[in-house]
């Protein structure tokens, strides 16, 4: 297998943009990332898009071919253009279906996009759409939804390790302060426990500033071989490891309802990978989809103990110039999370940070850099690890 | 959900039917097709449970799910059976009352209706024991 490159990234403003259509962010990050890279377009060799409900968010499918046309690559070129879909981590998965391409040799330079663009629905239905990566005959059909199924995992969390409502909101106020030095970032008000605390409780524990909003949002990534990397970018940033897992669809299944075990083997297997533990990565930009899934990744992971994230981040051990910096982009919960470009949203962040391009959130020093995509209520995990040295 | 897709359940939704699997004598409600233990060396059987069980952990809806508005705040619980099976369910109780460990007892319930033909859904919830 070939090592294997980022050398153009690109990501779109997130949030509220009822003036722009899906294919229009979309092609905005592409275009962004080839320009980023230097790679003349006609130079792609294949197309990787992550997208969850391009069906029931813009009445839309065959989302590869739109926007490998709207790209202006489909005319002559016919390059191939493939959609991917696991949920929230459609995302991350279409970049290790990119990686994966030009690690075997198949494909030279090919593009990595993620795309979802929510807000031309009503919340309920949004809601709905999301609904759909959980178990619907099951879970749905019992009245579930997502901040009820976390909510159900941090319920537990605090019965079993006495995580507070305090610790888990001290997630969002470190959030929202990174994502305040993040211009893209969807909201970038920063904001206290007591504001946390006092908001519209959705799912109890959770309250509504627990929660990542509704965002429409796009991001790309060109990836090339690693020998030829230099031809295009003098800071290419190298993957070290690429890592997927899957578990139950329904919460209710699971061994242990506050681990994802998708995300400790993901994890796990991408530390292997690597030849890497914990100690090693500088920064991570983690699936904080709720508070409490963000104190999940952290213990899942291995950057805290099982049932000692809450406390770590209470103590600021994953601030920016803590002992490991988690979510710098200011996360799901800040930055915004169109579901399907999330996953690319955090490849991009930690390539900036790798390059030292991330201004005031930069992490100084960065070499190390860790994603981590979940999809549903942790179905699917994605795990990459990246790095400025090969 | 259509009319078929949920007359497929029936009769494991009105009846607690779930399945066991006679090669590891595990149990699975909702009901499996293949043991995920024993894969293609288990043996599935239907069961029927008995139908007590308590609540594992549990949150109260405030933002209800579409078509689930005029019921909020409702009581959403993993609810574990005595024969070990883990399941989500509504708690017909004060939503002041639920708590982690409570016993909790099948009852027959409207679960939902169909906004397009009128269909109303019937299954099981839970209520305290």
């Amino acid at each position: 297998m070939r090592d294997v490159a980022i050398i153009g990234v690109k990501n779109t403003k997130f949030g509220e943009m009822w003036e722009r259509s899906f294919r229009d962010i979309v092609v905005e990050a592409g275009i962004g990332a080839i320009e980023d890279s230097g790679v003349s377009g006609d130079r792609l060799d294949g197309m990787y898009v992550g997208n969850m409900s391009g069906g029931q968010f813009v009445e839309q499918e065959h989302i590869g071919a739109l926007i490998a046309d709207y790209s202006g690559l489909s005319l002559d070129l016919h390059i191939p253009s493939t959609r991917v879909e696991a949920a929230c981590a459609s995302g991350g998965l279409a970049f290790r279906q990119a990686v994966m391409a030009v690690a075997s040799g198949h494909e030279d330079i090919v593009m990595a996009a993620g795309v979802e663009k929510m807000t031309d629905v009503s919340s309920t239905a949004a809601s709905s759409a999301l609904a759909a990566a959980a178990d619907r005959e099951w879970e749905g059909i019992m009245g579930a939804t997502f901040p009820g199924l976390y909510a159900m995992i941090a319920r537990m969390h605090m019965d079993k390790y006495g995580t507070t409502s305090e610790q888990m909101a001290s997630v969002a106020v470190k959030n929202h302060k990174n994502g305040s030095m993040n211009p893209i970032a969807q909201y970038k008000s920063p904001i206290t426990v007591d504001s946390v605390l006092n908001s519209i409780m959705v799912a109890d524990p959770l309250h509504i500033f627990d929660c990542s909003p509704i965002t429409d949002g796009a991001a790309a990534v060109v990836l090339a071989p690693a020998d030829i990397a230099h031809e295009y970018t003098d800071t290419p940033i190298y993957i070290k490891a690429t890592a997927q897992a899957s578990d139950t669809i329904a919460l209710h299944d699971r061994r242990d309802i506050t681990t994802l075990d998708a995300s400790v083997s993901a994890g796990k297997r991408a530390f292997e990978m690597a030849k890497m533990t914990p100690a090693d990565i500088d920064l991570v930009e983690v699936h904080d989809c709720f508070t409490i899934a963000e104190i999940c990744a952290i213990e899942d992971l291995g950057f805290a103990k099982k049932g000692e994230g809450g406390k770590m981040t209470e103590d600021g051990e994953t601030a920016i110039g803590g002992k490991v910096a988690v979510n710098t982009s200011g996360g799901l919960k800040s930055c915004g999370h169109p579901v399907g470009a999330t996953g690319i949203k955090q490849v991009v962040e930690v390539t900036q940070q790798l390059r030292g391009e991330a201004g005031g959130r930069q992490v100084d020093g960065a070499e190390v850099g860790m994603t981590h995509n979940v999809g549903g209520s942790g179905a699917t995990a994605v795990v990459h690890i990246l790095a400025r040295e090969r | 959900m259509s009319v078929a897709r949920f007359w497929r359940k029936q009769i494991n939704r009105y009846n607690l039917v779930g399945t066991h699997c006679k090669t590891c004598d595990s149990y699975y409600y909702p009901p499996r097709n293949v043991c995920p233990k024993c894969r293609r060396d288990g043996e599935i059987e239907p069961h029927k449970f008995s139908g007590p069980g308590d609540i594992v952990t549990y949150t109260i809806i405030h933002t209800a799910a579409e078509g689930f508005e005029h019921q909020a705040p409702y009581v959403l619980a993993i609810v574990q059976l005595d024969e070990g099976p883990r399941f989500t369910s509504q708690i017909v109780c004060n939503p002041e009352d639920v708590h982690i460990g409570m016993k909790v007892k099948p009852v027959f319930r409207k679960l939902g209706e169909s906004g397009d033909n009128g269909m109303i859904y019937y299954g099981t919830k839970y209520v305290p024991a």
